[in-house]
């Protein structure tokens, strides 16, 4: 049997993949049609958890608007709380502090890796491995310990402020983040000896669910997927915010275009983005980690702003417009895995159902942040 | 030919690399507690459901019913209600109900209120078959606290 179909599709029939299946990851729905084993047509069918985040945002005031912003893309919180405080920031003309950044930035950092620890137990989970998920799951908990200790909450995050943070840091979290990073680099080589390198994955994963360059720009696609696909674009590094210029850190790129390109970014991400929270840490200056003067009724001045950051699934973006009162007039939300998703239909078409499976997981999809 | 040969070595290899990796970890400490007979402590920021704090002097709240917390709050789960009392300064509160079953944790209300009158509690074991369960009267709960 061929990876993929060879003749046109004569005989189809049509496939309901979800809402409820455990490769969806949540609610998503795809309409497979099949000729055979080989898919014909997949339309991704959404909605089903669809909240209404923007309306939401432009009926209340913006700071109420922050607890939103932690529930969309629920996995890497607190780069959306990222993306929402900067461009309400900068609507508002907020000075943010050193030490405010720095706290950002290696918060949302630890987020991003706990996020693509997650994604890694996942999608091995999808191809149908169970253990690396609970090996991912120890690391990972001793991310949500260290911001649990920040942050007050483990998953939901809802830590920045416009013009700041909400507190600053415990003593033990700079001595528990430099253990973690050592546990983690000393568990790395463990995670490619037993997943990376096992010939089941590499079978699985080699050559299949080919996305070229040119369909990531046609869709839009950012993030891990693009970069799998030889695009070096990461709004980190070409778009810069925050303080991440002051890093050194590379932007790792596969020109394979295949899932196991997409897999390889995401790992050597997670060594990236331990990097960043290393210098971040050894950078770490003193002082407040809030703005003084905050009004306590923002009311930013009239105009339209953008601002996008990188979130572990590609870029985020926020454009507000205010009318100069205490609530958005428009609130728009760009997520990643909505573009990320929309070439899937196109890139499954004549693959293996399994392939195609494999291929969504390495999309790594968050369904309510598609509906938001 | 030798390379179909040389992948079928390595990919075994790889196989009992994997389960190499399995068996040390099976002979190493067990890093999952058995909950609920065991529980971990909760770090002092934990962000539960908000609680009344009582004033260490007078033994009541620290409420001055402003009304702020009930302002700032996202998702409206916060019901203050006061009445002048004579012989007392300001309003004294009558009603302090959380409806937690909307409340998303997110700490505005902490943050707003002017006189640190409310808190988070660290209650993390929040079961229940009823909705009504949820509805909170925090001024009871710190009453029976006292
Ligand atoms: S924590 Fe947030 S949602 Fe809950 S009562 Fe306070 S302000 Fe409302
Ligand atoms: S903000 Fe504080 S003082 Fe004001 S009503 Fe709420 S709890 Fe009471």
């Amino acid at each position: 049997m061929s990876a993929f179909a060879e003749s046109e599709a004569k005989e189809t029939f049509v496939l309901n993949l979800g809402p409820q299946h455990p490769a969806t990851h949540g609610v998503l729905r795809v309409k497979l049609t099949m000729d055979g084993e080989y898919i014909a047509e997949a339309e991704p069918v959404l909605g089903y958890i669809h909240r209404m985040h923007e309306k939401m945002g432009e009926n209340r005031t913006w700071a109420q608007f922050m607890p939103n912003t932690g529930r969309m893309d629920y996995l890497h919180a607190l780069a959306y709380n990222h993306g929402y405080v900067s461009v309400v920031e900068r609507a508002a003309g907020i000075e943010v502090p050193e030490r405010a950044e720095y706290l950002r930035v290696i918060t949302a950092e630890l987020n991003r890796v706990s996020s693509h620890l997650l994604w890694f137990g996942a999608f091995i989970l999808d191809l149908g491995g169970f253990s690396p998920l609970l090996y991912a799951f120890d690391d990972r908990e001793h991310i949500l310990d260290l911001l649990e200790s920040v942050t007050g909450s483990r998953l939901t995050y809802c830590y920045f402020r416009f013009g700041g943070v909400y507190n600053d840091i415990d003593d033990n979290f700079v001595p528990g983040t430099r253990a973690f990073i050592k546990r983690l680099r000393e568990r790395m080589p463990m995670y490619h000896n037993l997943v990376t390198k096992n010939i089941i994955l590499m079978k699985r994963l080699q050559e299949v669910g080919p996305i070229s360059a040119e369909m990531c720009r046609k869709y839009g696609a950012t993030g891990p997927v693009c970069r799998g696909s030889g695009i070096n674009f990461d709004v980190r590094k070409h778009e810069p915010y925050s303080i991440y210029p002051e890093f050194d850190f590379d932007v790792p790129v596969y020109e394979q275009c295949d899932s196991m390109a997409r897999y390889m970014v995401r790992m050597d991400e997670i060594e990236q983005s331990l990097r960043i929270i290393e210098q971040a840490l050894d950078k770490l200056p003193e002082g407040p980690v809030m703005a003084e003067k905050v009004p306590k009724i923002l009311k930013p001045a009239k105009g339209d702003y953008y601002h996008a950051v990188e979130t572990a699934r590609g870029s985020f973006g926020v454009r507000v417009v205010s009318d100069g009162t205490n609530t958005p007039y428009r609130l728009k939300l760009r997520s990643p895995t909505f573009s990320n998703l929309s070439l899937f239909g196109e890139a499954c078409q004549g693959m293996l159902l399994p392939d195609a499976l494999a291929l969504m997981g390495s999309l790594d999809l968050v369904i309510p942040e598609i509906d938001r | 030919m030798i390379d179909y040969l040389r992948e079928i070595i390595s990919g075994t290899w790889s196989l009992f690399v994997g389960l190499g990796i399995t068996i040390r970890y099976f002979f190493q400490p067990v890093v999952t507690v058995q909950y609920p007979h065991q529980t971990l402590p909760m770090t002092p920021r934990f962000r539960g459901h908000i609680e009344l704090v009582k004033d260490e002097e007078t033994g009541e709240t620290k409420c001055i019913v402003c009304g702020m917390c009930q302002k700032a709050c996202p998702s409206n789960c916060i019901t203050v209600n006061g009445e002048k009392r004579e012989g007392v300064k300001g309003k004294v509160l009558t009603e302090y109900t959380l409806d937690f079953t909307k409340c998303s944790l997110c700490g505005l209300c902490v943050e707003s209120c002017p006189t640190a009158a409310i808190t988070f509690s660290k209650d993390y074991n929040l079961a229940g078959v009823r909705k009504e369960a949820y509805i909170f009267d925090l001024k009871k709960r710190l009453e029976a606290k006292n």
